[in-house]
């Protein structure tokens, strides 16, 4: 039976070590083991896009990943998306325009926006909702989120 | 998921070596969008999962005068962030543009794409249209195939216990040349094509007569099909809706689809005579430098 691996990786900034399963997916080893809980757990198949995390600068379904994995990989969480000043522009969008009702999808909805707005802070509706197909929401019907993004990338472009 | 061991090798020989000592009770791993869908579900098993990503020949993304040499573990972000790449192969583009959300196409990767030999992988078509060859290490060494002969069946491959594909090698696109590919899907984003098409054509330096196209399909076989039939149709023929016509219909007749939950044999057939004929004629635009 193959025992524990170390994994040291960056979360957020900060160098941070866990010991996993290989077995186990990113998102469990964030969720259960680092104990950072902000990454949801919709379909555990890459459809959702609930556990999204940024890693390396792509974002990518933290389910599809082995904690492994990430060992030397920058990851970044909705975790790190506030700062000490207060919320993000792209939360405070999201909680303005009502963009979440259960709010489960919201944290990955929220790290994949801050992706395309920060590449792309005068992105679209076509774009936005092109970019933002691999996160599903079963509550809001998407409009509040789109013209919550369209309100962030406005707020961005402002500084 | 059932236990499993870990191993990134960070050479190929290393690499061939665990695949061989763990026959098929190893897998190897690229973006993972499959294989840990697959074990997780008990749909496929391994002992030993294998990181095909710390590999330099997996990993690289050459493009020369020889084309290109994509290795097997390159994310489908990469090829299409490559501005030379997407200029030299829109084609390819088009299909790894499309594969699932932005979160899998920045960790799903052509080669992952082959190797589960699903028969709507999207990226497999334009591989075969564009003449791609695979390119396999394992114990005994270095083999290559055509991609059409790549899949054997569904989520089957050509690949022998301890082989690793580990680069898919395209052609250099030659001048007066297009490739497109197009699939069908009830929604605009995130689903499985219910048929998908492509096509390349070779025109002469005029841009009216093709001289050679190739046509392979998606979703309509146990495996994708290279249509040959359709393609050779068009050779020598002065470029008429005609002629597209009658590709799109032997096109038709070279798949053999089911009727599943995604769609009927009798839509399948239509859809592939209707994706020919379009992407025939988006592949002719690209020749001409149109599009």
């Amino acid at each position: 039976m193959p025992g524990l691996v170390h994994v040291t990786t960056t979360i957020n900034g900060n160098q941070t070590d866990f010991l996993c399963e290989p077995r186990q997916s990113l998102l469990e080893c964030l969720r259960d083991v680092v104990g950072m809980t902000g990454s949801k757990e919709g379909c555990n198949d890459g459809n959702c896009g609930a556990c999204t995390v940024n890693m390396d600068g792509r974002i990518v379904c933290s389910c599809l990943v082995l904690g492994v994995e990430a060992q030397g990989a920058e990851v970044n969480t909705i975790e790190g998306v506030a700062s000490a000043e207060g919320l993000h522009p792209i939360q405070q969008s999201f909680l303005e325009n009502a963009a979440l009702q259960c709010g489960i999808c919201t944290p990955g909805f929220i790290v994949a926006t801050k992706a395309l707005l920060e590449a792309e802070p005068d992105a679209d509706e076509a774009r936005i909702r092109h970019w933002l197909a691999g996160n599903l929401c079963r509550c809001t019907g998407y409009d509040k989120i789109v013209r919550a993004v369209l309100d962030a990338g406005e707020r961005m472009r402002a500084g | 998921m059932r236990a499993i061991d870990y191993q990134a090798p960070t050479s190929l020989s290393e690499a061939v070596s665990i695949m061989a000592a763990n026959g098929d009770r190893a897998r190897p791993l690229a973006g993972g969008t499959d294989v840990l869908v697959q074990l997780r579900g008990g749909r496929r098993e391994a002992d030993v999962v294998l990181d095909t990503k710390k590999i330099p020949e997996l990993n690289g993304l050459n493009l020369n005068d020889n084309g290109l040499q994509l290795g097997a573990a390159v994310p489908c972000f990469q090829i299409y962030q490559n501005s030379a790449v997407a200029a030299a192969y829109p084609g390819l583009i088009d299909a790894a543009g499309m594969i699932g959300s932005i979160q899998i196409q920045g960790r799903a990767t052509v080669g992952g794409n082959l190797c589960n030999a699903a028969p709507s992988g999207d990226t497999i078509p334009p591989v075969i249209t564009l003449s791609g060859e695979a390119h396999i290490n394992g114990p005994n060494g270095w083999r290559t195939m055509p991609a059409e002969n790549f899949c054997t069946g569904p989520g089957r491959n050509a690949l022998e216990n301890g082989e690793l594909l580990v680069a898919i090698q395209l052609p250099a696109p030659a001048a007066n040349s297009g490739t497109a590919y197009l699939r069908f899907i009830p929604r605009n984003e995130m689903d499985i094509a219910v048929a998908g098409v492509s096509s390349t054509v070779q025109l002469d330096a005029s841009g009216q007569t093709i001289q050679s196209a190739r046509i392979a399909l998606a979703s309509v076989g146990p495996t994708p099909i290279l249509a040959t039939a359709a393609g050779d149709s068009l050779a020598g023929k002065a470029i008429s809706d005609d002629a597209i016509a009658e590709a799109g219909q032997l096109a038709s007749e070279a798949a053999t689809p089911i009727t599943d939950m995604r769609g009927t044999i009798r839509q399948r057939h239509h859809l592939v005579d209707v994706l020919t004929r379009r992407t025939l004629n988006i592949a002719i635009r690209r020749a001409r430098g149109e599009e």
